[in-house]
């Protein structure tokens, strides 16, 4: 902490509370007896008011982006430089028609986007937004986030199913293999944060990070395993919600819509957001377990607000995610799983082994260098197996000749 | 092998975000409303009806009276209605006739019609036309409210003047100007020719009417036969 003068802290500590202030302020007219329920409830309100409005932001900045990815302007019609495009978007999907086929399981093709929304945003519940800014502290918060980020793969499953579609079901089915093999990955690759910090507690793993050395923190993505960490975890995000180059879910040149295909309207817009939300809950969650989560990347920039550090990581997260977008082809089914079982999976297994090392080998120079050395080794010997052609010779006939 | 792929990739359309707010040749795009690109001499969207205005520059306006209507170089000889692919075009016969550039008598049009919600722009009606009457338009901001009668062009919409046609195909329209011209030319060498034939043949028979007058009183021979 630097030194600040006895006017400036108490404006710090109001400007990084602020949140949390004024939710104490609001809850202080009710009744005693009522104040733990009613602050729950202005949380759960704040978090689902504020990300709809950030996703409204989010497809704007997105669209732009890839224009400009591909030189072009993007949106630009409606409102200044267009970004009231979210607006005329939510009009048009509101006042949309919503089909339902005629064949289709209208209670769960119904249930299917409500249920995608609503776990996404239980996964909000534990993920600490700030200082002292989060819903539930929960003890084991990160399994709880799993728990509930691995039940929207039931929603895309509800909503292939329900659809009585080819495509859509196609896109189910292409959906559960890719976030169950991916689903794998992501959490091996953030139990090394979990071996480190000794908790499942999102808070305390957050405040094991906000601890500095010569003004540098001790992030978990600045030592060898929390970077190899990191890198799995974001290749394994990028696939758990369905982003390029692993959109094969909704490959649109294959397979009309994936899931969603029919799918029009609120309902269509409903699963737009949970995709949105799932990606703003798993970036927080990255930026939480290997990005030091609410804290500030330098010791004298502790005095800009937390909850300003966390979002600013986040949007971060999500340029990376649009960059990504605009950049790299879609993979092939047999690609995306030999990515995810013959290498992302041996990476992170082989992580477990690094950080459980780098833990024995104690302070020392000695850690940084094997655990690098292992790490680089394992990377560069897997990269060559996998990139190892297959030499096919002429085909043979067996009766056809 | 071990991501620079990737690595390149993403330099690379970092490259063209970056570029497009710095270079601004970057952005190709043509903002279509306020920006228009003037369209290519060989451009074709839908047939019009080329007529020849007395006063050059002159349009449908009402000091000229019918005078486009007279100019029109269509005479409804009804070849492009028959030749049309998607039948799109109706012509309804004057039952009248009035002179041509050339000075022949000729029929026009009472009526002509060209559905736009069914032409496919293939350009046949100008191919077969004998007199250069019909061309291909550039003009593409057709859309209309009315679906059925909005989109159904009648004469006064397809008529449109020879400097139009020069306006939006130059090279074309010169062409078609100086075979037109030749025809006339020699048109009026015909006619000029068949005239002085005339005369000539005029003056033989008085000639011969004379002679004839001359030997009357003589039998002639082969009537007595």
């Amino acid at each position: 902490m630097i030194v600040t003068t006895s006017f400036a802290r108490p404006f710090i500590e109001t400007s990084d509370q602020v949140f949390v202030l004024l939710k104490e302020w609001l809850v202080g007219f009710l009744p005693a007896p009522w104040q733990p329920a009613a602050g729950v409830v202005l949380s759960v309100a704040a978090i689902v008011g504020l990300f709809p409005v950030l996703f409204a932001f989010t497809t704007v900045l997105e669209r732009k982006g890839l224009g400009r990815i591909q030189n072009r302007i993007g949106p630009n019609r409606v409102g200044p430089l267009g970004l009231l495009q979210p607006l005329a978007d939510g009009i048009k999907s509101l006042t949309k028609e919503d089909i339902v086929p005629a064949r289709a399981d209208r209670a769960v093709h119904f249930l299917a986007p409500l249920v995608l929304v609503v776990t996404v945003f239980m996964g909000f519940a534990v993920v600490p937004m700030g200082r002292n800014m989060v819903l539930v502290d929960m003890d084991a918060g990160l399994l709880f986030y799993f728990a509930m980020g691995t039940s929207t793969e039931l929603a895309i499953f509800m909503a292939g199913w329900s659809s009585r579609n080819k495509y859509s079901l196609l896109g189910a089915m292409r959906a559960v293999a890719q976030m169950i093999s991916y689903e794998v990955a992501l959490l091996l690759s953030s139990v090394v944060v979990v071996m480190m910090a000794g908790s499942l507690s999102l808070t305390r793993i957050v405040a094991a990070q906000n601890q500095y050395t010569w003004g540098l923190p001790h992030w978990y993505i600045f030592t060898p395993w929390g970077l190899a960490g990191f890198l799995m975890y974001a290749i394994a995000t990028t696939a758990e919600t369905n982003r390029s180059p692993f959109d094969l879910p909704e490959g649109e040149s294959e397979l009309v819509a994936g899931y969603h295909t029919e799918y029009s309207g609120f309902k269509f817009a409903l699963f737009f957001l949970g995709e949105y939300l799932a990606m703003f809950s798993i970036s927080g969650l990255g930026a939480t377990l290997f990005l030091g989560g609410w804290s500030a990347p330098f010791s004298f920039l502790t005095w800009i607000p937390s909850w300003i550090w966390f979002f600013s990581k986040l949007m971060l997260s999500i340029f990376v995610f649009i960059w990504l977008r605009g950049t790299l082809p879609r993979l092939r089914q047999d690609q995306l799983m030999n990515f995810a079982w013959k290498f992302v999976l041996p990476m992170t297994l082989l992580n477990l082994l690094v950080a459980a090392l780098w833990r024995f080998l104690g302070e020392g120079w000695e850690r940084w260098v094997f655990c690098t050395a292992i790490l680089v080794a394992a990377y560069v010997v897997m990269g060559r197996a996998g990139m190892r052609r297959e030499h096919f010779g002429p085909r043979s006939y067996r009766y056809a000749e | 092998m071990f991501g620079e792929g990737i690595l390149k990739g993403l330099a690379e359309t970092a490259r063209n975000f970056f570029g497009s707010f710095v270079s601004a040749e970057r952005l190709i795009t043509v903002e279509y409303p306020e920006q228009r690109i003037a369209p290519f001499e060989a451009a074709r969207v839908f047939p019009f009806l080329v007529f020849d205005a007395k006063n050059p520059g002159d349009s449908k306006n009402p000091g000229n009276g019918e005078d486009w209507l007279a100019g029109l170089r269509c005479v409804a000889c009804q070849i492009c209605e028959k030749e049309c692919p998607p039948q799109c075009i109706f012509i309804e016969k004057s039952k009248d006739k009035k002179p041509d550039f050339v000075g022949k008598p000729q029929n026009y049009p009472v009526r002509f019609e060209i559905d736009i919600s069914v032409c496919m722009s293939c350009q046949i009606c100008v191919e077969v036309c004998p007199f250069e009457a019909i061309k291909m338009d550039t003009a593409l901001e057709l859309s209309t409210e009315d679906r059925f009668g909005g989109l159904l062009l009648d004469l006064e919409q397809l008529a449109k003047p020879n400097e139009y046609y020069h306006r939006i195909h130059p090279a074309g329209a010169a062409e078609v100007d100086a075979r037109l011209a030749e025809e006339k030319v020699k048109a009026e060498e015909k006619a000029k020719a068949a005239a002085e034939a005339a005369a000539a043949a005029a003056e033989a028979a008085k000639t011969k009417a004379a002679a004839d007058a001359a030997s009357q009183n003589q039998p002639d021979e082969e009537g007595s036969r």
